[in-house]
């Protein structure tokens, strides 16, 4: 036996199967005792190729594909994606329809952050707040399947309006559920802010400072928890944000607790914006009629998902199909925040810190194919294009 | 060494068996490339309004400890391997739930690249919940279904 003179460095795999996230994802903690040194995180197991699948399916059908890209955050998916295909057709469509639209991403904002505040609490140990927020969220829930027909996937949007219209008895319905969800929510703040056993789990826990947050590219209520004012409704309005703009609810602490706070008083804005909305409803139609082929062209355009920023890049080439579209979707860009807050933290507090930026395994997992052979050849776009359809022939 | 029962025996401890599986089966949740929206459904069928629970249901954390094992999405090429690992994992007798459309048949991500398909192209499966995603009674009905069928066998 001889006497290890360099202490042994301990590593704790976790995943992909494991109780504290729903989502298969795998990481490696290496700690020395308690003290969490590096961290590593292996994400790839839900990549099911959805940017190749659209490039064989039409306009219409990715609508539907796109929107189970993600299934808590799935109307935002189809909102920016059909916003992005009727600017390439060179439509605009009825104000009514965009009322609609908003409310509804308003409501999903809402149900995501509940849905966030009840796995919050329950990574923390906190169980009685998971089940409260959850048996509340259900009251979202209803409104959405009220309005939909549908509680996950909603499926607003066509390509130029909406599916469905919001009569007078269902925003009755939606006025008095969100009475009851924002004296809730007060109830929320208020134990999330005053526990004195829940503080110790959040205060100064993983804390990311305005700078900090900026140079990692944090989006969503993460950025914002740091100080920074990011928020695409506001920043660029789209939909009914021109008319009925948002108050942007920012914080300085960058720890987990400022994640909550944010995210809770974003709650109570959110009521406020959607009443201000029902209450504002112009009349009208609720589609206009889109082309089936969309015209050549590219388009960039952003949304504000409930954890950030959503970007769709879609590229047209005059027919029924897409030629390309690239989602750059929000947790993607707050992953890298993760593996840098998390030294130096305990391990106990890995999963309240995971869970801190709301993560979503679904919308970032990518594949990527690293050449390692020295014949490395540049490509054009068009010998690039070439190549695959030689390759999927 | 085996001892062997008289088969009087043997059918009275099968029945005591069954009873007790059929009363209290613990699960486990595996995501082979879901899109969550079933696996948010899933864990609102755990809480209060639903309550799978009050069938003696628990969720649990590690395979070995589990009866049922509850899958949801398409099976992707990376998280194939994992899921026949965790599958043969759990001890006999093991039931397989699958949860929404994906799972049935790959669903709307029907014929990308890096989907298998199904999840019975992997690993038997007892149950199918359709639905995308399926709604919460739609999964208790699902579960109680597979616990009904449990007891008819001798």
């Amino acid at each position: 036996m001889t006497n290890q003179s360099q202490p042994q460095k301990f590593i704790v795999p976790i995943g992909p199967q494991h109780p504290a996230l729903k989502e298969p994802g795998h990481f490696e903690f290496g700690v020395d005792g308690e003290i969490v040194t590096s961290a590593t995180i292996r994400l790839g197991f839900v990549h099911r190729g959805i940017e190749k699948a659209t490039e064989d399916r039409t306009w219409v059908q990715n609508l539907y594909l796109l929107e189970r890209i993600c299934g808590i955050c799935s109307n935002i998916h189809g909102t920016v994606y059909a916003i992005g295909v009727e600017k390439l057709a060179g439509v605009e469509i009825p104000p009514r329809a965009k009322y609609i639209r908003t409310i509804v991403a308003e409501l999903e904002r809402v149900h995501s952050h509940l849905l966030w505040l009840g796995v919050a609490a329950h990574e923390g140990g906190f169980d009685t707040l998971f089940m409260y927020s959850w048996r509340d969220r259900e009251t979202v829930m209803d409104l959405l399947e009220g309005l939909s027909g549908n509680r996950v996937n909603y499926s607003t949007n066509l390509i130029g309006g909406v599916k469905f219209d919001i009569n007078e008895k269902q925003a009755d319905e939606i006025r008095r559920g969100l009475d009851f969800l924002e004296e809730r929510t007060h109830y929320y703040m208020k134990v999330v802010t005053t526990d004195e056993t829940f503080l110790g789990r959040t205060r100064d826990i993983g804390t990311m400072t305005r700078e900090q947050a900026e140079l990692l590219g944090a989006v969503g209520p993460t950025a914002r928890a740091s100080g920074v004012p990011r928020d695409v409704r506001s920043e660029s309005p789209y939909l009914a944000y021109n008319e009925h703009p948002i108050q942007l609810q920012v914080h300085d602490g960058g720890d987990l607790l400022a994640r909550f706070i944010v995210r809770l008083n974003e709650l109570f804005d959110t009521y406020r914006l959607i009443r201000e909305l029902l209450d504002h409803m112009p009349a009208g139609d609720l589609t206009v009629r889109v082309p089936r082929r969309i015209p050549e062209g590219e388009v960039l355009i952003r949304g504000e998902a409930p954890r950030g920023e959503l970007v769709y890049y879609l590229k047209s080439s005059g027919s029924d199909k897409p030629d390309r579209i690239k989602v750059r979707t929000p947790s993607l860009c707050n992953w890298g925040t993760i593996s840098h807050v998390a030294v130096g933290h305990k391990l106990a507090d890995m999963p309240m810190l995971l869970v801190g930026i709301d993560p979503c395994f679904s919308c970032n997992d990518r594949l990527v194919t690293v050449n390692n052979t020295q014949n490395s050849q540049d490509l054009t776009w068009d010998a690039l294009r070439r190549y695959g359809i030689e390759y999927y022939k | 060494m085996e001892t062997k029962l008289p088969s009087t025996w043997e059918k009275a401890l099968d029945s005591i068996r069954t009873w007790a599986r059929v009363n209290s089966p613990w699960v486990i949740h595996f995501n082979s490339g879901s899109c969550n929206g079933c696996d948010i459904e899933i864990l609102a069928t755990l809480t209060p309004r639903y309550d799978l629970e009050r069938f003696g249901v628990k969720l649990q954390g590690s395979p070995r400890h589990a009866d049922v094992l509850i899958c949801t999405g398409p099976v992707t090429r990376n998280a194939r391997d994992r899921l026949v690992r965790i599958y043969n994992q759990m001890p006999d007798p093991k039931f397989v739930v699958v949860v929404g459309s994906c799972g049935l048949s790959g669903g709307v991500f029907h014929g990308s690249y890096n989907v298998m398909g199904g999840v019975d192209e992997v690993i038997p499966v007892d149950a199918y919940v359709p639905g995308c995603p399926p709604r919460p009674e739609a999964i208790i009905h699902g579960v109680v279904a597979l616990l009904d069928s449990l007891k008819k066998k001798p």
